[in-house]
């Protein structure tokens, strides 16, 4: 087990990382999610013994390996900017962690082949890494990283220039890999639809805060703040003051909903509502749904899915719908949003009530 | 941001440490103490004091031997520093022409120094060397024995001609770094050859044109076997340069008081003007 | 602004290129209309950047020929065919600051220093980086970098198209918004023919009028993007474009039905038929699949929960068929499959074939 205890960074008086606290279990998969700049680099540095926290210590396996430079911890990283061994070919490449530890040839050439297979990488074995394309180097740096067979590997936006439907094939293969090794693994990405493939635990991460830890599933439904509730959400979350009296919530316009039975213990006051682009939709399901009122600024389509961008109110919100809409700018359209799917968030952005899980 | 220490290393650097000890500090300090004391021979030394130090620093020798090293050092620095990058922008970056450059360019460098002096010291003779007869039957009356210019000239070229080479590697080595999207954006962004050069290539090379900059000043400004060997100093006292001076002083003369003051004096211009470098160009680096 | 023909272009990195599989672009015979805003949508090394590279003068393409209105510039240099270009991963010029990065290239032809001025800080402020003018380039983040790179391709207004070579894979995701429908605002505006090579589907989808799907150096298909969902031409196209994609299943063809193992499904017409009968398969997304009581028994091989909705991955008479179903929907007790028939399309061997009489 991978323990951070109370872990901060200061470099140069600017807090990159302030108070981690973290558990990773061997076997499992951790998804580090969050923009760039929120400190994804900076943790994993420190997990891989690149760097030494400020304050608080790193614990493996129970011991305490608090400033243990990296060459004495069983680790492997990839960097989103990956580096190769321009003069070696791919082959050798891969090989290279393998040769430093001293395996037979043998071994080497199985794993090699093995994990080239995997990545797709097999007919180009006898290249050198700069006659590739983009994926394909980041491809060879990243199967240096799983050959290694490492106790703890740490994976900082791998995928980002690999193609769509590898990513999807990876992201099938990469927890079977990682259930297999025993190892602990750690990938960071900016995505939420890649956290949430990936499955897993995921670690929200925002200015240099972890906001929420957790399974990855129960951290997108049940965000306990509003940053991790806009951190985990692809097209961005809406959002709008709301204000709570009388037993109802009043949005502007006139629009108002009664409190759901099941939230309890809410005061009266000023509230932020939130809720996911993909709850907004055309036809009114679920019995409490109430109707909003919105115009058309752009629809983007995708075939199977469209994106529309409304505008409520003085806020602009995004709203994701299946199926083909065609709609032109400055249209009107009635929408429905159900109470069942919305977040509401107190003057700290704390979660006052947590969106309830649908029914099993 | 700060490191993992690790305090073995310390004990790593330590065989160089006594290494260093045995082979620069004790000898230096044989030498800070003749530079104070006077002796007549026959192992008799007497207190001196600075007397040493005065007598070099006011002497007219000295001064112009001074001169003449910084004029040589600064001369070799305006020619190897240019020429080496044009040549280094002018090798292949890749093909076959790769190694045979390189092996090439490697070739003086593997001379040792007496061997490059004696070679140019025929190579420029008037009665049987190939250069120097060139150009006597071109008209031109070059011999670098009589004529103090020509001397010059002769050490120079030598020292072109045996340095530039490190100039081109480290500037090579910088170059091939540089990945090729690079050279892509500059094409579509309409850079002209020197806006390539200025925006990409001499930010890579700046690093590497500081250490060649540096240890070429200080070599150069410790020259002593290539003149010795083509020039033994002369004509005259026109390639008369420090370190010659000193030998002369010192083996020649016999006058290890003067001597030893001189190599204390030449030890701490070398170390004052490197650390001038230094700091100039890290700084300059630093800003950009 | 120009119209873009690429007249049977192919092109092999090595040498002496013998079969096929040594060219990088197979064959490319393809015009790209003047202001069309296309994106290149392929899976890694399928020769996206090769083309967008021969387009932009960067690469010499082994055969065939370039033709700017109608104008051949197959031999002309990068500078004269006066192409914008931002490349896959971000170069900066780092002794520069931010503002000069983007004065570069019209420095580098001569505009008059006040248009510079104009230009560079309209740019920066369309990129979001207006506060940086004076910073040096050095020590950005990457996607920072990648935003100065892109200002760079976005500042000159003169150029004939501009290519993009997946500019924002190292952006986060709301980034990735503002720029992407600034992008369009930018298209909307000036007319520039832009190529917009990605990975990413729901980028390409939005972004282009036409999509341009590729593959081992081809173009498979080219269309707009329910064309490409709805009718992929070719089984790849259907595999690649949608998440997950398309189901394929091997059948055989009677007439307006088709078989598979002891199943009967019922086309919408009547396939017109190859002479030469190759492999037959039908083609249907998970989208267009119901899982309910009805129709083709399943059994139930893994849900996947991806919070927006489910994707579950069905075995029918040994063929593993994914099913789209909502955050609220459940999986049946007893599940059963039908095929939505107006999403069925049939493939003789991977391309598509009309429906008949
Ligand atoms: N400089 C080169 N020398 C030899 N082969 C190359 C070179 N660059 C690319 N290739 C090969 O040409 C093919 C097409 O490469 P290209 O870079 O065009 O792919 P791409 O579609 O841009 O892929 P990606 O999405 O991974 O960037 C690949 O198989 C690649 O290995
Ligand atoms: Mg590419």
């Amino acid at each position: 087990m991978l323990e951070l205890r109370n872990v901060s960074k200061v470099v140069g008086g600017k807090t990159h990382l302030s108070d981690i606290s973290l558990k990773l279990e061997h076997g499992t998969l951790n998804v580090l999610l969050g923009p760039t700049l929120s400190g994804k680099t900076s943790l994993m540095r420190i997990m891989a013994g690149l760097d030494v926290p400020t304050s608080g210590s790193l614990w493996f396996d129970g011991k305490d390996r608090t400033g243990v430079p990296v060459q004495k911890r069983s680790v492997a990283m990839v960097y989103q900017q990956f580096i190769n061994y321009p003069a070696f070919t791919v082959y050798e490449n891969i090989a290279s962690p393998m040769r430093v530890a001293g395996i037979d040839s043998a071994t080497i050439d199985r794993e090699v082949r093995k994990t080239a297979e995997l990545l797709k990488l097999t007919p180009y074995l006898d290249r050198m890494p700069l006659n590739l394309s983009g994926g394909q180097q980041q491809r060879t740096a990243l199967a240096r990283a799983i050959v290694k067979n490492a106790r703890l590997v740490l994976l900082d936006e791998p995928l980002a220039n690999l193609d769509y439907k590898l990513r999807e094939e990876l992201r099938a293969e990469l927890p079977k890999l990682f259930a297999a090794s025993g190892a602990i693994f750690v990938y960071a990405t900016t995505e939420p639809l890649e956290a949430l493939l990936l499955g897993g635990n995921t670690a929200a991460l925002s200015e240099g805060r972890v906001t929420q830890f957790g399974r990855t599933i129960d951290v997108f439904r049940q965000p306990a703040d509003l940053i991790t509730a806009q951190t985990f959400a692809d097209p961005p979350l809406n959002t709008i003051a709301v204000e709570k009296k009388d037993g109802a919530f009043h949005l502007e316009g006139d629009i108002n909903f009664a409190v759901p039975a099941d939230w309890r213990g809410i005061q009266d006051g000023a509230y932020v509502m939130g809720f996911q682009p993909h709850h907004l939709s055309f036809e009114r399901s679920g019995k409490d749904a109430f109707a909003i009122r919105a115009k058309i600024i752009a629809t983007e389509i995708t075939g199977s899915e469209s994106y529309i961008h409304l505008a409520f109110a003085n806020v602009r919100w995004s709203m994701l719908a299946r199926g083909v809409h065609e709609l032109n700018a400055g249209e009107i359209v009635d929408l429905a949003l159900d109470p069942r799917n919305l977040m509401i968030f107190d003057a700290g952005g704390n979660s006052v009530i947590r969106r309830q899980k649908l029914a099993a | 941001m700060d490191k993992t220490w690790n305090n073995k290393a310390w004990f790593m650097v330590l065989p160089v440490l006594l290494l260093v000890a045995f082979s620069a500090v004790i000898p230096l300090m044989t030498v800070v103490n003749y530079s104070v004391q006077d002796t007549f021979g026959n192992n008799q030394f007497f207190w001196a004091g600075t007397e040493w130090y005065q007598e070099m620093l006011h002497s007219e020798r000295f001064h112009t031997a001074l001169l003449r090293n910084l004029l040589f050092s600064f001369t070799i620095l305006a020619i190897e520093v240019p020429l080496g990058i044009l040549i280094a922008l002018n090798m292949p970056r890749k093909g076959w022409g790769v190694p045979v450059c390189l092996v090439l360019m490697a070739l003086p460098l593997l001379i040792p120094w007496n061997v490059v002096g004696t070679i140019w010291q025929v190579f420029g003779r008037v009665d049987i060397g190939l250069l120097g007869r060139t150009l006597s039957q071109l008209g031109i009356h070059y011999n670098y024995v009589q004529n103090p210019l020509h001397a010059w000239i002769t050490v120079i070229v030598m020292d072109v001609w045996h340095w530039t080479s490190l100039v081109v590697l480290l500037c090579y080595a910088g170059l091939v770094s540089i990945p090729d999207a690079f050279y892509q954006a500059a094409k579509i962004d309409g850079a002209s050859r020197w806006a390539i050069f200025r925006y990409i290539q001499l930010p890579k090379m700046n690093r590497v044109l500081l250490i060649a900059v540096l240890l070429r000043f200080m070599d150069s400004f410790m020259i002593y076997t290539e003149p010795f060997v083509v020039t033994g100093g002369g004509p005259g006292n026109s390639t008369t340069f420090l370190s010659i001076d000193l030998v002369k002083m010192a083996v020649g003369q016999f006058d290890l008081g003067p001597a030893a003051a001189m190599s204390i004096i030449y030890f701490l211009i070398i170390l004052a003007l490197s650390w001038v470098f230094y700091t100039v160009m890290t700084s300059y680096d630093a800003e950009r | 602004m120009a119209r873009i023909e690429l007249d049977h272009i192919r092109h092999a990195y090595g040498p002496n290129p013998k079969s096929d599989a040594d060219y990088a672009l197979k064959e490319v015979h393809h015009t790209w209309e003047d202001g069309g805003a296309y994106a290149l949508l392929g899976p890694s090394g399928c020769g996206k950047t090769t083309l967008l590279n021969i387009i932009s003068g960067l690469i010499h393409p082994s055969h065939g020929q370039i033709l700017f209105n109608g104008q051949d510039v197959t031999d002309l240099s990068t500078q004269e065919r006066n192409i914008a270009q931002v490349f896959q991963f971000p170069v900066i010029y780092d002794t520069m600051t931010v503002y000069d990065n983007l004065a570069f290239p019209l420095r580098n032809r001569g505009v008059a220093e006040a248009d510079v001025d104009r230009k560079v800080r309209e740019t920066l402020e369309m990129i979001d980086l207006a506060d940086w003018v004076n910073k040096k380039a050095r020590g950005l983040t990457a996607d920072q970098k990648q935003k100065i790179s892109l200002g760079r391709g976005l500042v000159r207004s003169d150029v004939n198209a501009i290519l993009f070579d997946e500019p924002l894979t190292v952006i986060d995701p709301h980034m990735k918004w503002i720029l992407r429908s600034q992008l369009k605002e930018l298209h909307r505006r000036f007319g520039f023919t832009m190529v917009y090579v990605t990975h990413d589907q729901t980028e390409a989808l939005t972004f282009a009028q036409k999509v341009v799907v590729m593959y081992e150096g081809e173009i498979v298909q080219i269309g707009t993007p329910s064309e490409l969902f709805e009718r992929p031409k070719h089984t790849f196209v259907g595999y690649f474009i949608g998440s997950p994609g398309m189901n394929v299943v091997p059948v055989e063809i009677e007439g307006k039905q088709a078989r598979f193992g002891g199943q009967t499904v019922d086309l919408p017409g009547a396939p017109d038929m190859p002479a030469a009968k190759g492999r037959m398969e039908l083609g249907i997304r998970p989208e267009y699949v119901r899982l309910g009581r009805e129709g083709m028994p399943v059994s139930i091989a893994k849900v996947e929960d991806i919070g927006r909705h489910k994707i579950v991955r069905t075995q029918l008479e040994g063929q593993e068929i994914a099913v789209i179903l909502a955050e609220d929907e459940d999986v049946p007790a007893d599940p059963h499959i039908v095929f939505d028939t107006k999403g069925i399309n049939v493939y003789a061997d991977s391309w598509r074939v009309a429906w008949g009489g």
